[in-house]
């Protein structure tokens, strides 16, 4: 298979301009002017740019248990359809993914299922109950790539010390929700004045950023990484920014929605602005832009969380956390990012394929190197279209972006050297 | 008796291009199924409620305290919290509009059983039902279920967020006691951070052009309250000083405001509404509450029973104010219509 004529972006080996890629098997063979090779099948990339497939490290597929709002089959499509090739499913399912065994089943599933790449996150804790550590060895061995807690953090101090020091034994990745209960308690939104206007519960940015702090001191005590999930708010970015210069390692990401609405999106209480950590105000989402184009931030995830009409469809303060994003955190991306803070295309494409490859230790994708994985998308830059609630791959329509018009769209993608879709039809 | 006040003409002064002061009569047009909150309507639409509630309270007086106004419709009072005052103002509202009225409590019915809100709405619509009355404990609740029926839908309580009805009868007397709102210093005093009463009338009386001061100890009084146009103090001789009127909120010691303060007491010595206090507030303060109160806690019962105290009052309003609501919402333009 040859992609002819696309406007190749690799930032990995620096690479940009109009080439050809030659894909034999499932990994790059060559990446070239003008490949001519006989009897090879064509994709037509003019006009359009190429690039490493995205890799979008949380997600919630919401297997095992959970199969009424999402599977790993049409999170898969969602996600591909959004120019995915790679994602991390998060743990918080039903059991939750706290053992070898469960890890072992899902992998079963995502081989049977996945149409993109699924690497499973485990559990730091047993039942994510922030008490007794998972068996990280075994989990490990059954193919975990990362281990988180997500949807809530290991609350007490102690546990997490433990938790980051067998992970720096065992050589896998913490990926940390930071969330202090104590101060977010039932908070529902942005604690401040749409807050008080509304009568809901606020969350202090506190709640967020006292936590980072308290696992930035945790890796620089233990001498290892970390990860921190879905930062939302300036203080939280300043924090990192002087973290990141005192040399601590931290990677961080924050999720489209962070840089897209404020939270005076809530204020019809449209539940589909309901998520966690909330929409902050309009000076976050400039400090969480300017984070990512300094590189503050590294990463780009969606935190697609599926939920269910009748767990959203209900009284705000009851409503489940979290909206889908696997099919609009490209556009989005482009929308704010490259359109609103003129970030160029090649920091776009590391913060949403190069940098969480990185993180995740996937030497063999976020690049196009000869001899990685084959895992390639094609985006045309000025599509505009409509996120219509039929247009939805996902199982679940918990978006407050339905009815947007947005820009920019990934039309074709390659996973393991097979098109997966082509021309926005996916095979 | 005349019932054509759907409108109400409100008296507009406007500069021209040219420089001149123009006159216009803004007529006020109610088109809402819905009472939601005071912060949705204009200020021409709370007079219209204000004006249509005066002429009701003249029924009120007549030895009939009856008219045919809703006739043939039926009013839900839907409550997930208990209510004495609101509910039963509301049923004699709508029942001296010769309406039907149905109470449902969340105790007994398929509340308990798990049918959602929503769905509790739709049945209710589906029965023929015209205005549903709402009382729920979570803000936005009203919202929710005006999005998801025809039928009208007051909001009689919605957790921490508005109180409409309560504010327009505060709003109402003190119109009877001092005229008119505009530019008197009025004092809300209390547990703000968990009160929408307070919110409903802090939209209310800023509309309508009255300097609001919020009181209450710092842990009630809500992050970002100044942006919405009101002073903020913590001193309760302050509050009194200067203001016309204060309205005095009930602490909820068994619920929200239990850990923001030590105890009653304490509170009562620090921020209770006594004569002591008043001695140092203008002779002719109006003092409001929106029951039940609690003697000894928030006021003392002296005050409570005392001159300037309009606390019943308040409460014979509230017929009349919700009477002009279930009318104007039954009979609203509708823009489709």
């Amino acid at each position: 298979m040859i992609i002819k004529n696309g406007y190749i972006i690799d930032p990995l080996n620096k690479r940009e301009g109009v080439f050809d890629i030659l894909i034999s098997g499932s990994k790059i063979k060559k990446v070239a002017k003008n490949i001519q090779e006989k009897g090879e099948e064509i994709i037509d990339a003019k006009n359009k740019i190429v690039a490493p497939g995205l890799i979008d490290m949380h997600v919630h597929l919401r297997e095992p248990g959970r199969e009424d709002i999402e599977t790993v089959a049409r999170g898969t499509r969602a996600a591909i359809s959004g120019g995915i090739t790679s994602v991390c499913s998060m743990p918080n399912t039903l059991p939750p993914i706290d053992d070898a065994k469960i890890v072992k089943h899902l992998n079963n599933i995502i081989k049977k299922e996945a149409l993109a790449n699924v690497f499973v996150v485990g559990a730091i804790t047993s039942g994510r109950s922030g008490r007794k550590l998972v068996d990280m060895a075994n989990m490990k061995k059954e193919g975990a790539i990362a281990l988180s807690d997500d949807g809530s953090s290991v609350q007490d101090e102690h546990v997490m010390f433990e938790a980051v020091k067998k992970a720096k034994e065992n050589d896998i990745l913490l990926i940390s929700h930071c969330e202090n209960k104590n101060i977010s308690k039932n908070g529902v939104v942005n604690e401040g004045m749409i807050a008080t206007k509304l009568g809901l519960r606020g969350i202090p940015k506190r709640a967020e950023y006292e936590f980072i702090e308290r696992d930035i001191n945790l890796a620089k005590k233990a001498k290892t990484k970390i990860h921190i999930a879905h930062v939302s708010c300036k203080e939280s970015v300043n924090i990192i920014r002087k973290a990141k210069k005192d040399g601590i390692n931290i990677t961080t990401e924050s999720a489209p929605h962070y840089f897209s609405l404020d939270e005076s999106a809530c204020v019809t209480y449209d539940t589909r602005t309901k998520m966690n950590p909330p929409l902050r105000s309009v000076e976050d989402i400039e400090a969480i832009k300017e984070g990512l184009k300094d590189g503050t931030l590294d990463a780009i995830a969606s935190d697609h969380a599926p939920h269910g009409k009748h767990e959203k469809e209900i009284e705000f303060d009851f409503a489940a956390f979290g909206i889908i994003g696997l099919e609009t955190s490209l556009s989005l991306a482009i929308m704010n990012l490259i359109d609103g803070k003129k970030i160029p295309w090649k920091k776009l494409i590391e913060l949403m394929s190069t940098n969480p490859a990185g993180i995740l230790g996937l030497k063999q994708k976020g690049n196009l190197s000869e001899e990685s994985d084959a895992d390639i998308v094609i985006i045309d830059p000025e599509k505009k279209w409509t996120y219509t609630k039929d247009s939805i791959l996902s199982k679940s329509k918990n978006s407050p972006f339905i009815g947007w018009t947005l820009k920019g769209l990934a039309t074709d993608a390659v996973v393991g050297g097979k098109i997966v879709m082509k021309n926005r039809k996916i095979i | 008796m005349k019932l054509s006040y759907v409108k109400s003409p409100e008296e507009k002064t406007k500069i021209s291009p040219k420089g001149n002061k123009v006159v216009t009569k803004k007529t006020a047009i109610w088109t809402k199924k819905d009472l939601l909150g005071l912060e949705y309507l204009s200020k021409e639409e709370i007079g219209l409620i204000l004006d249509n509630a005066k002429s009701f309270k003249e029924v009120l007086a007549r030895p009939l305290r009856k008219v045919p106004t809703l006739r043939g419709k039926t009013v839900v009072n839907l409550f997930y919290e208990p209510s004495t005052r609101t509910r039963i103002s509301f049923e004699l509202a709508a029942k001296r509009l010769s309406a039907d009225v149905i109470n449902m409590v969340k105790e007994g019915s398929s509340i308990q059983k798990g049918e959602t809100l929503i769905d509790t709405g739709r049945n209710l619509e589906a029965l023929k039902t015209d205005v549903i009355v709402v009382r729920h404990n979570c803000s936005g609740a009203a919202a929710m279920l005006s999005r998801a029926v025809n039928i009208s839908v007051v909001n009689a309580g919605d957790g921490w967020h508005e109180h409409p009805t309560q504010a327009l009868l505060d709003i109402f007397t003190l119109n009877e006691k001092l005229g008119n709102v505009k530019g008197l210093n009025i004092s809300i005093i209390g547990d703000i951070a968990h009160s929408r009463v307070a919110r409903s009338n802090i939209w209310g009386l800023t509309k309508l052009g009255a300097n609001v001061t919020v009181c209450a100890p710092g842990k009630l009084i809500p992050a970002g309250i100044e942006k919405l146009g009101v002073k903020v103090t913590s001193n309760i001789d302050e509050a009194i000083k200067k203001a016309d009127a204060i309205n005095v909120l009930r602490m909820q010691f068994e619920r929200d405001a239990a850990g923001a303060f030590p105890s009653r007491i304490e509170y009562f010595k620090t921020f209770g509404i006594t004569e002591e206090r008043l001695k140092k507030a203008k002779k002719d303060i109006v003092v409001m509450h929106p029951g039940p109160i609690n003697r000894g806690v928030e006021m003392s019962a002296e005050v409570a029973d005392g001159a300037n105290s309009v606390i019943l009052e308040q409460v014979t309003n509230g017929i009349a104010i919700r009477m002009a609501v279930l009318y104007l919402v039954t009979h609203a333009k509708r823009e489709n219509a």
